[in-house]
């Protein structure tokens, strides 16, 4: 008898699961004009707040899928014209190149992107630049002294880094960092830095996330990132955690300045909600998010910078167009050669 | 003359009878399979679009090699997890130890942590600069540790995450093995150890096979601890095929070698376990319960050892960031929905995958030959595939052809039923090998159309191993990510996607909640499903 209660309590409470995921999807059915879908390659912990924002000030009902860009962006390709999306938030400009050269978005009007540096965005117009991460190298503060640190991210192939180094080959934001390499030093200086790293038995990681804990744990001494990750860590562990960030400020490809960006998908059927929110992304308020929130660099003028951060202005960053690093192809070449990828 | 030819009539009937029968049974299996060939209509169409680039790397030596590391990994994992599960098994259905059930509940549990979280743990525990490590050095100074990395580390790690396919597997063979014959080798004067392997372990073989052949393809497709543990295996090259260069041409060549792959190690796994029909008539009786004596030690220790090393440590560790997080001010965030999803689809996913399973395994073990156990390989073929391919070929047929269904719970369902059906088919089929067909017969002699024999005679007998099958993809289910994220209804965030959301990001306080959450609701159903296995004795038909 008790087991045939606990069945019917579990049916009972099954049957309820269910009845309201049923309820929630008439809802979501309920269509009209103020509708919004975005394929968000950036995480739902970093950008959920401010989507929501969007939503309560305009009104539009705003549908979210979160996943990472690249596979966000295969989903886009395989979808093509049938895609349900209106919006793609990329975490890097290559997610967005992938998607514009199969010839899936739509320019964006001039005075959306005026707001940025020309850097910063599509010469096509096809996608913005919505907040900016600056490559750094972290360091661990009881291994490294600063002033040690090499003057620019060649000085790292010396035999005196050998097994100090962390890095992440299969990260989309070193592979742009890579290209830009390509760009400014050609492919041979490349391919020579590449293999004076490799020389130094660079220990491999997945990501920036675990580089960072690395340094700080020490098992690296050094590690090229993107700048942000460190932040949030000091703000979890507090000034105990042992990694900060060195902003290389050579001028070279090491002082690139990437972007999470956006672009609107031709095929999306909400085209003006598009653009507000875009639009949305760019105005003062959620620059300030991002630079407060997330520690990136807002990229329109007049949002104070999170005081963590050394100002944008203030650095030597170069200035390419980030458009120019979208030939991943030879990039990757370039790293399997070095043996850096299988 | 008149009853001749009566009698050729209902001959004739009979056999039209069993053929439709069996119609059915054949009509059902070749829809699964059809479904599960959508991915490699998908992979075929797009892998000879790549281009040469793709095949020159393809065609060079290191690729042996990459397949090469990627079974030696499979097959030393299977290896270590029998160790491990065989018994673990036993100790849990055939000893007299204490807290069989709680131990039967909490076993399994590692399964349902995603790979790459606990790979994660172990090198925050065990990394040569890791929480163990710093313990050492206040202790004794040790500056650093050897780097568990590279194969050992992944060879660890998986083992201790997926031991549980031959633990269950295992063990439900136990519960419904026939204890008569334990019996028979006891009253003859073998000791415990001498019955185990005369009489015990035989009978185990096809579980043994079923769990070590899960546990081989789940190694094969894992790229998550791989990744985070730095060992290349081929299935890493396609995941970062995929991720950094969008190339889904090439991905999907490298896709398809691991589907040839695959195909050689099923092919290998049959010739190795040439199957018989291991079943015997069951018995009633409880099983004879073996006395540990001075044995009650190592085994209670053996035990702990592995629930501390697969369970407790990670679990330790989340409960370290959530409570460092927390202390830091950090916010839990909602879990509330997640939790639902979460369940919804695990739900759904493996009582899908179960009745899909259900079809391929009856006729793999009752009409058996080269047609069925030829089908029953096929529904291994997803099973080695990373997530994101099977997602990706949905994509492309629900976006491009299937509009309605795309984005939908049942897309998603569809999509656990290809990555996890073998889980349901080798479960329902190893314990179906121990139902004998005359107890079916004996129900169609009586009268009872096949569908009710099905339901009144051999669920019945087959129950520990379908619940098993059930659990095991419930487990999966719910720690599945790819497939998650791609195909499940806009705005469904399940638990696994939380902790993906959160630890990519590095907000790992906000990561431990759901994925204790995870461990605690998986162990539900496990402890409901002990609840009912444990006193099979009632659930007989009366």
């Amino acid at each position: 008898m008790s087991r045939f209660k606990t069945s019917m309590l579990l049916l009972t409470i099954f049957a309820l699961l269910v009845s309201a995921c049923a309820g929630q999807a008439v809802v979501s059915q309920a269509e009209d004009a103020g509708k919004l879908v975005i394929y968000s390659g950036r995480s739902e912990s970093l950008v959920a707040p401010i989507i929501e924002q969007f939503s309560q000030v305009t009104g539009v009902e705003v549908e979210v899928r979160y996943g990472n860009t690249a596979e966000m962006a295969a989903t886009l390709l395989e979808e093509g014209t049938n895609s349900p999306a209106d919006i793609f938030f990329a975490q890097d400009p290559s997610g967005l190149g992938a998607i514009s050269a199969a010839g899936l978005l739509s320019p964006l009007p001039e005075e959306t992107l005026n707001k940025v540096e020309s850097r910063f965005r599509s010469s096509q117009r096809f996608w913005v630049g919505i907040s900016g991460r600056a490559r750094v190298v972290v360091y661990n503060i009881d291994r490294v002294e600063p002033d040690d640190l090499p003057a620019d991210i060649r000085g790292f192939t010396d035999p005196q880094w050998q097994g100090r180094i962390g890095w992440a080959p299969t990260n989309g934001s070193f592979q742009a960092m890579v290209t830009a390499m390509r760009q400014v030093w050609g492919e041979e200086d490349t391919h020579a830095w590449l293999e004076g790293i490799q020389a130094n038995q660079p220990v491999v990681y997945e990501n920036n996330t675990t580089i960072v804990a690395a340094a700080a744990s020490g098992e690296i001494d050094i590690g090229f990132v993107n700048h942000y990750y460190l932040y949030r860590f000091l703000a979890e562990e507090g000034e105990e955690f042992k990694a900060r960030n060195q902003f290389i400020q050579s001028g070279g490809p090491e002082s690139l300045v990437l972007v999470a960006g956006i672009g609107r998908l031709a095929t999306g059927k909400n085209e003006n909600n598009a653009i507000r929110f875009i639009n949305f992304m760019l105005s003062p308020v959620a620059q300030q998010y991002f630079a407060s929130q997330t520690y990136e660099y807002p990229l329109v003028d007049g949002v104070q910078t999170a005081r963590e951060l050394p100002p944008l202005e203030d650095l030597s960053t170069i200035d390419i167009s980030l458009e120019r690093l979208s030939d991943l192809r030879g990039t990757l070449d370039l790293l399997r050669d070095s043996g850096a990828l299988p | 003359m008149n009853m001749v030819a009566l009698r050729n009539t209902s001959h004739k009937l009979i056999t039209f009878l069993g053929i439709t029968r069996s119609f059915w049974l054949w009509f059902a299996a070749l829809l699964v399979v059809v479904g599960l060939l959508l991915p490699l209509v998908y992979l075929g169409m797009r892998g000879f679009s790549a281009d040469e680039q793709v095949w020159a790397w393809l065609l060079r030596a290191q690729t042996l090699e990459l397949i090469g590391r990627s079974l030696g990994l499979a097959g030393a994992v299977s290896l270590a997890s029998i160790v491990l599960s065989v018994p673990l098994a036993w100790l849990v259905t055939r000893s007299d130890l204490a807290g069989k059930r709680f131990w039967s509940t909490v076993l399994p549990l590692p399964l349902v942590i995603p790979s790459y979280v606990g790979a994660y743990l172990y090198l925050s525990a065990f990394g040569s600069r890791g929480l163990l490590q710093s313990v050492l050095e206040g202790l004794f100074g040790v500056q650093r540790l050897p780097d568990i990395s590279g194969f050992w580390g992944s060879f660890l790690v998986l083992t201790l995450m997926s031991y549980p396919y031959i633990f269950l597997t295992v063990r439900a063979a136990l519960l419904r093995s026939d204890r008569s014959v334990e019996e028979a080798a006891r009253s003859l004067g073998n000791t415990p150890w001498q019955t185990f392997w005369r009489a015990v372990f035989p009978l185990l073989r096809p579980a043994i096979a079923a769990g070590s052949l899960l546990t081989g393809l789940y190694v094969l497709r894992d790229f998550g601890a791989v990744s985070i543990l730095r060992y290349t295996t081929f299935t890493r090259a396609i995941y970062i095929q995929y991720q950094s260069s969008f190339d889904r041409a090439g991905a999907a060549l490298l896709a398809l070698v691991l589907v040839a792959v695959t195909i050689g190690v099923l092919y290998f796994e049959l010739r190795l376990n040439n199957r018989q029909n291991l079943s015997s008539p069951q018995t009633h009786k409880p099983p004879p319960l073996v006395r540990l004596g001075r044995w009650r030690i190592p085994a209670t220790l053996f035990i702990l050892m592995v629930l501390l090393l697969a369970l407790v440590l990670p679990a330790g560790m989340l409960g370290y960031w959530l409570v460092r997080g927390l202390a830091a001010g950090e916010q839990v965030g909602d879990w509330v929905r997640p939790l639902i999803n979460s369940l919804l689809a695990a739900g759904f996913g493996s009582v899908a995958s179960l009745l899909a399973a259900l079809p391929l395994a009856i006729l793999a073990v009752r009409h058996p030959g080269r047609a069925s156990s030829l089908l029953e390989r096929f529904s291994y073929i997803g099973f080695a595939l990373p997530g994101v391919v099977i997602a990706l070929a949905l994509v492309f047929f629900g976006a491009n052809f299937m509009p309605w269904a795309y984005q939908t719970l049942a897309m998603l369902v569809f999509a656990y039923v290809i990555l996890f059906l073998p889980q349901g088919v080798g479960s329902v089929r190893a314990s179906l090998l121990q139902v004998h067909k005359n107890v079916e017969e004996a129900g169609h002699s009586l009268g009872a159309g096949p569908l009710r024999v099905f339901i009144r005679v051999t669920l019945p007998l087959v129950w520990p191993g379908v619940a098993s099958g059930m659990a095991l993809i419930f487990l999966t289910v719910m720690k599945e990510l790819p497939a998650t994220l791609i195909l499940s209804p806009t705005g469904f965030p399940t638990l696994a996607t939380q902790i993906w959301s959160a630890v990519s990001e590095a907000f790992f306080a906000r990561a431990a909640f759901p994925a204790l959450l995870i461990i605690l609701i998986s162990s539900l159903p496990l402890a409901v499903f002990n609840l009912y296995s444990t006193k099979r004795g009632s659930s007989y038909p009366q």
